[in-house]
């Protein structure tokens, strides 16, 4: 196994697994703990948009999937806030919009899209310099603004109206941490796709919650499932042959599976008479 | 007694809804306001006016110089009903949240934000239950917690919306109880939606059904709450005269 650390294809998928699982971690507790998960569904499919320009216009589909994730996500919340509209509805229109867009622009585009298939379903073993830039600088500002911010954060995913009693920043929050949200999901299309990429940012940490109910412990849990995650579905893929993306996502149910296991054990064993 | 809150011809607006109309009242030191009404009667509106959330259609609310911090001196206790239980906080992180105001909104907790924590877990007695997520305690404890946040920013008034819902009598007792304590160093502005209870330790009725009658003593005749315009319906059980505003269905001892 050791070989596999002197092919760079290798070690950029690893350095990407590590950089995904600490935005994915950070956002995902985030995403989570304020029950915006289908918010993340809607963006991550609206950005499939942003793809299929991209490639019809040639230029970078990671810069057109950020573009349309940014604009689907404040788009979301204009809708729900100023336009009227139920959350859920404002969700489905952003969702299918993305889809349909990026479905008509590929179809237009001339020749065959063999890229396409990485974009939806992950190749974190085919990672560029330039994607690994993106994800650093993600997780970078990411960490930087919940360590900054962090009681801020809290105090306004808990309890909105009480933030705005005490006139704390909340529409600017709002709207920062959705943008952030927005570009750790881009970030992350690379090793699952956009089909999968859910599930990154939350079946770590509902792993993590089995154990903890604290966001910061649920946060650096989630960070480090993610990472061995990944590191086992990269392994597990480049001995199986099996697409990297799905076994990542299989290997993050196990655990999940695991992790109820254990917890089940500790209570049947904790309300044995003794 | 030096008043901190003047209201003065009031009027909130939905859209074509008015919710209350022409409201005047006048909240001062050591007042102890009980505001009943039926439901849709503009009792939260007031409250949401009151704490800013609301831009008023018409009219005015002028606060004292006591209340020149509006957002620390008015401590908010909100229906606990409201809140994602499953939030991943702690009883210490929702406290200490009551120290947060605009222009510390960057800076983390300091020392003399933990002494408060301190003595707010002392006063309150939730000790035991300081590090527990919210989402492992009783309505009772809930309430608590949520009063803590209320309390650690010493506001000069205390604001409270149904604190008697999804708690248990022990607990309603003990609440009101610690609220006439309060009462000695600030004053309160209490919504319910049961005036037999609240008649035992309030100063003053509002009562609120799109518009306000203040009623400035305890003691409140169901004429007078006609007079007033406020459909409430009289249940007498148990040892306790017991007045209900429409449903009515939890158990006394």
């Amino acid at each position: 196994m050791i070989d596999l650390f002197q092919y760079d294809f290798f070690t950029n998928a690893l350095l990407a697994a590590l950089l995904t699982s600490i935005s994915c971690g950070i956002i995902g507790s985030y995403i989570v703990a304020r029950r915006m998960v289908f918010i993340g569904g809607g963006i991550t499919h609206a950005s499939f948009g942003g793809i299929g320009i991209a490639y019809f216009l040639g230029i970078n589909p990671m810069f057109g999937a950020a573009v349309f994730a940014v604009l689907s996500a404040m788009g979301i919340n204009w809708f729900t806030n100023r336009g009227n509209l139920r959350q859920d509805s404002s969700i489905a229109i952003w969702w299918s919009l993305g889809m349909a867009i990026g479905i008509i622009f590929i179809s237009l585009s001339p020749g065959y899209a063999p890229n396409l298939m990485s974009f939806l379903f992950g190749s974190i073993l085919t990672v560029s310099g330039n994607d690994l830039l993106f994800m650093g600088l993600v997780s970078v500002v990411t960490s930087i603004i919940f360590l900054l911010f962090f009681k801020t954060i809290m105090i306004i995913s808990f309890d909105e109206e009480f933030a705005k009693a005490r006139n704390l920043p909340v529409k600017t929050f709002n709207y920062l941490l959705i943008i952030l949200s927005a570009l750790a999901i881009v970030a992350s299309i690379r090793v699952s796709g956009v089909i999968l990429v859910l599930s990154l940012l939350t079946l770590p940490q509902a792993t993590a919650n089995i154990f903890t109910k604290k966001f910061q412990h649920i946060s650096i849990a989630s960070i480090v499932i993610g990472f061995v995650a990944m590191f086992c579905g990269l392994i597990t893929s480049y001995y199986t042959n099996l697409p990297s993306g799905a076994t990542i996502i299989l290997i993050l149910t196990l655990f999940f599976a695991f992790g109820k296991m254990i917890i089940a054990t500790y209570n049947l064993i904790r309300k044995r008479p003794q | 007694m030096s008043e901190l809150i003047k209201i003065r011809d009031l009027t909130v607006r939905y859209g074509e809804y008015t919710a209350i109309k022409d409201v005047n009242l006048t909240i001062s030191q050591n007042d102890f306001i009980g505001v009943i009404g039926p439901n849709g009667g503009g009792k939260t509106t007031l409250l949401r006016a009151i704490l800013g959330l609301l831009e008023p259609s018409s009219g005015k609310i002028t606060f004292s110089k006591e209340l020149r911090n509006k957002q620390s001196d008015i401590g908010y206790l909100p229906q606990i009903n409201k809140f994602d239980h499953r939030f991943p906080i702690t009883v210490k992180e929702v406290i200490l949240s009551g120290m947060a105001v605009k222009n510390r909104w960057m800076k983390p907790y300091g020392k003399k934000d933990n002494e408060k924590l301190n003595n707010i877990i002392r006063e309150l007695r939730i000790g035991q239950i300081v590090q527990k997520p919210i989402g492992e305690l009783s309505g009772g404890q809930m309430q608590r917690v949520f009063l803590g946040r209320a309390l650690i920013s010493d506001p000069k008034l205390l604001v409270l919306d149904e604190p008697d819902t999804y708690v248990d009598n022990q607990f309603e007792h003990d609440l009101y109880e610690m609220l006439v304590e309060l009462n000695k160093r600030m004053a309160i502005l209490l919504v319910s939606h049961d005036v037999g209870t609240i008649s035992s330790y309030v100063k003053g009725i509002a009562c609120i059904n799109t518009e306000l009658n203040y009623h400035p003593s305890n003691i409140i005749s169901p004429e007078q709450l006609k007079a007033y315009n406020c459909p409430i319906q009289i249940i007498t059980h148990g040892e306790v005269p017991h007045t209900v505003l429409g449903q009515h269905n939890h158990q006394h001892s």
